[in-house]
């Protein structure tokens, strides 16, 4: 028996469309499920100054422009273009039409105005809006029709348009107020220190290339949890589909029990690192503030780490010795023509010599005769920071440095660095979200609070502070992108001479999907593993976890 | 009888080999304890620490730490109960009242938040050994409340006994009757209480240490050895991590065999 030609054609679509069936449907839909680390402070995405609702904010909120965290170039996304004006001042936005909020309210140039102003109110203390800061004066918002909206700003803004990535729009008219939400997710549950639920947002605008309405998966459950161990174990169990941030230890034996599993997005924006307290207002000694105020007694303790170590031994590979301040996985803003840094005793020794100390006796000491000795405080229950120090103190014991060791708790160590100032050194991490370098200009300015080793000056205490200072404030001002990146690789290359901060390593991107999820694709900056939120589906049941 | 009295004698023989480790770890072991073996880390016993430092050689020189301080800071905290709570199952009345009142207020309050409070008074540059001292006197100084009741509730029934009612009418002083007839007479709950202590202080020198109150780095103790066993799937993958632990179940079982009981003794 044959079938004709006429036949045959009907028979091959069917069978086509057979074949095809399972993976429109099967994969959209299902619950998505992963852990965040804390409890989310707030869901007001103006409020955010944590990496929980941080990441609900990335989840649930839609912004007018999205920087690709792949690519790291700017994408149209409620905002279907934007123009920058020459002076910096000003961005006009030509919003989507026919868009509306999670709860049916239309989107308009109203809710960007709105969002602006709630944004900029001072009252409201936003670390979002303090981004968008460069001077006195109140922002200017027009909106000419519904989809046309002009930001005006009373000084340039360097990096504007990247600004708005962090920017959710808020619904003016909504009752739901903040819970009204343009993102591809809109907050459906929330039980305090136990989860939250997330369901796919009906009226999100985004559709794949076949013209699927996106995200493909139904509901995303965010369990808060704060044992890594925990997590990891239910993960294993198949109930956990994902695993943002992995650290290094556990990223190794994971990899090694489900290859494939753990996934590596290479250098990520995380750094550590090390700095001596030089704050004429401290309880520090005048001698030893003299020696951490010495460039060669910096540049020496930075000879004498040995970085590699560090990222072989307390990340077991997964980490590269740090540079300076910015991460080699930013691409825009990294000075690659900066040295790496080296292990070298000697060159330690000759600049402490250089600089009047002597090598005696396996004891180092000042031209006072002091012995060389300091405290480093750390936050405690971070084993990781931990096993630098340990390891940082047999390095300098090795020029003859006495190093001691403190782990306080988090709180305690704080009011020490920003406000007592009782501490020598100080080893922590930084944790960069904004790639541009005017998120680190409360770090370089010498008036800055963050500028840790000597916060809040008058005026700055060094030349090269000074220089520093004027370099920060001409990027910040100029419009053209490639005098910005000069100016902040000079900055680069004074931090690296200088060692104000000392750089230790620059922690990996590390993340764990299970096989039940397809599409994942893990980057180094922020939110590492699911930040194709959009994308990613869940394959059909039966395959469960990380079974093998 | 004789198992008891065999189990003894192993006892005390365990626990004098474990002293005699710690306070000769120099000659157990021929390397340092903060020695970093970087090429080797995680390997197998005995480089087998994190930081390639070899793990019973921080054993050793841990033992010393806590097998000394431990049982000091049990000593501390159990004659500050002894003290109060024969005076208070003595005496009765307001003395009583006040003495139970304190131990009730000191046991409400949270023991680590107060630990953290202090820390943060501690001068940081401290050499690492006057910390780990200052950690056990001021875990002996806070941790006597929960003794403190057994003891009062033991010289309470005391109180009225006969023995006590002849004294008193033979004239004795209150100081005499405790130092003479009370104390003398509850040591076998000093005992217990001491030893009961011992654990309980090491293993609250393991959570500060975990809070950065306990003895610091690169001094070892066991509290700080055990944090190598908070995480089961590394302690599965390198499971002589457990070794600490197991010392330390094998010196607490030993104390609780090394003297006679109170009805041997009788």
């Amino acid at each position: 028996m044959r079938l004709s030609q006429r036949a045959l054609y009907p028979f091959l679509a069917l069978c086509l469309s057979l074949c095809a069936a399972p993976r429109a449907f099967s994969q959209s839909g299902g619950e998505l499920h992963f852990c965040l680390h804390n409890e989310p402070k707030t869901f007001n995405p103006i409020l955010v100054d944590d990496e929980a609702s941080e990441n609900v904010r990335y989840l649930t909120g839609g912004v007018l422009i999205r920087a690709n965290r792949q690519t790291q170039a700017l994408e149209p996304a409620l905002a279907e273009s934007w123009r920058v004006s020459r002076d910096g001042r000003k961005i006009t936005f030509h919003l989507r039409k026919g868009l509306y909020f999670s709860d049916g309210t239309p989107f308009s140039s109203a809710d960007v105005a709105y969002t602006m102003k709630l944004l900029m109110d001072p009252q409201a203390h936003s670390a979002t809006g303090d981004a968008f800061r460069s001077g006195e004066g109140a922002i200017d918002v027009q909106t000419p029709s519904p989809e046309v909206a002009v930001v005006t700003f009373p000084n340039l803004v360097a990096g504007l348009e990247r600004l708005f990535d962090q920017v959710a729009i808020l619904s003016s008219k909504s009752p739901k107020k903040e819970m009204s939400v343009l993102g591809p997710y809109y907050v459906s549950e929330y039980v305090a220190g136990s989860y939250v639920l997330l369901r796919r947002n009906p009226n999100y605008w985004k559709h794949d290339a076949d013209g699927h309405t996106l995200p493909y998966i139904e509901t995303v459950r965010l369990d808060i949890q704060r044992n890594r161990d925990i997590e990891l174990m239910r993960f294993r169990r198949g109930e956990l589909q994902l695993i943002n941030r992995l650290d290094s230890e556990q990223f190794d034996r994971l990899q090694k029990e489900f290859p494939g599993v753990a996934r590596n997005a290479g250098t990520g924006l995380d750094g550590e690192e090390i700095w001596f307290n030089q704050n004429t207002a401290s309880t520090v000694p005048d001698y030893k503030r003299k020696w951490f105020q010495t460039t060669e007694f910096r540049q020496a303790v930075s000879f004498a780490i040995n970085r590699a170590d560090l990222a072989r031994v307390v990340f077991d590979g997964y980490a590269t010795p740090a540079f300076g301040p910015v991460s080699p996985s930013n691409h825009a803003w990294f000075n690659a023509s900066l040295a790496a840094p080296k292990h070298d005793p000697q060159a330690a020794l000759q600049a402490l010599s250089r600089a009047g100390f002597r090598f005696q006796d396996g004891n180092l000491k000042d031209s006072a005769g002091h012995k060389v000795e300091f405290t480093v405080i750390t936050n405690s229950g971070n084993a990781a920071r931990e096993k630098m120090a340990t390891m940082i103190q047999q390095d300098l014991s090795e020029i003859g440095i006495s190093m001691k060791l403190v782990t306080l708790d988090f709180p305690s160590l704080i009011e020490r660095i920003s406000r007592t100032y009782d501490y020598e050194a100080c080893l922590l991490g930084l944790t960069n979200t904004d790639l541009d370098p005017n998120g680190q200009m409360t770090v370089w300015l010498s008036s800055g609070e963050d500028h840790q080793w000597n916060p809040s000056q008058k005026t700055p205490a060094t030349a090269w502070e000074a220089e520093i200072d004027k370099l920060m404030r001409e990027q910040a001002t100029a419009p053209d992108e490639k005098v910005r990146k000069a100016k902040f690789d000079r900055v680069q290359q004074i931090a690296a001479e200088q060692q104000p901060f000392i750089y230790l390593v620059n922690k990996n991107a590390l993340s764990a999907f299970s096989r039940e999820i397809s599409g994942a694709s893990p980057v180094a900056l922020n939110p590492q593993a699911f930040w194709n939120i959009e994308t990613l589906r869940l394959k059909p049941c039966g395959e469960m976890g990380t079974s093998k | 009888m004789r198992a008891k009295f065999f189990l003894r004698v192993v006892s005390r023989a365990i626990l004098v080999f474990i002293f005699a480790v710690g306070l000769f770890a120099g000659s157990f072991s021929r390397y340092s304890y903060a020695h970093q073996f970087r090429e080797l880390p995680n390997s197998p016993p005995s480089a087998a620490h994190a930081l390639g430092r070899d793990l019973f050689t921080r054993l050793f020189y841990g033992t010393r730490v806590s097998l000394l301080l431990a049982p000091a800071a049990a000593l501390l905290a159990t004659f500050i109960a002894a003290m109060l709570g024969g005076i208070a199952g003595l005496r009765g009345g307001w003395i009583e009242k006040v003495i139970l009142g304190s131990a009730d207020i000191s046991m409400a309050l949270p023991l680590l938040f107060v630990l953290i409070a202090l820390r943060a008074l501690l001068p940081l540059d401290v050499p690492p050994l006057f910390s780990v001292i200052a950690t056990f006197v001021t875990l002996g100084l806070l941790g006597w409340p929960s003794s403190l009741r057994v003891i009062w509730a033991a010289a309470r029934s005391l109180r009225e006994s006969d023995h006590i009612l002849l004294a008193r009418g033979l004239g004795y002083r209150n100081s005499q009757i405790l130092f003479r007839q009370i104390l003398p007479c509850l040591r076998p709950v000093f005992f217990a209480q001491f030893w009961i202590s011992i654990p309980l202080f090491t293993l609250t020198e393991a959570t500060l240490s975990m809070l950065g109150l306990g003895v610091m780095e690169p001094l070892p103790s066991w509290g700080n050895l055990l944090r190598g066993s908070e995480d089961f799937a590394a302690v599965a993958a390198n499971p002589w991590r457990l070794v600490p632990l197991f010392v330390l179940i094998l010196t607490v079982i030993c104390f609780q065999f090394v003297f006679p009981a109170s009805e041997e003794l009788a």
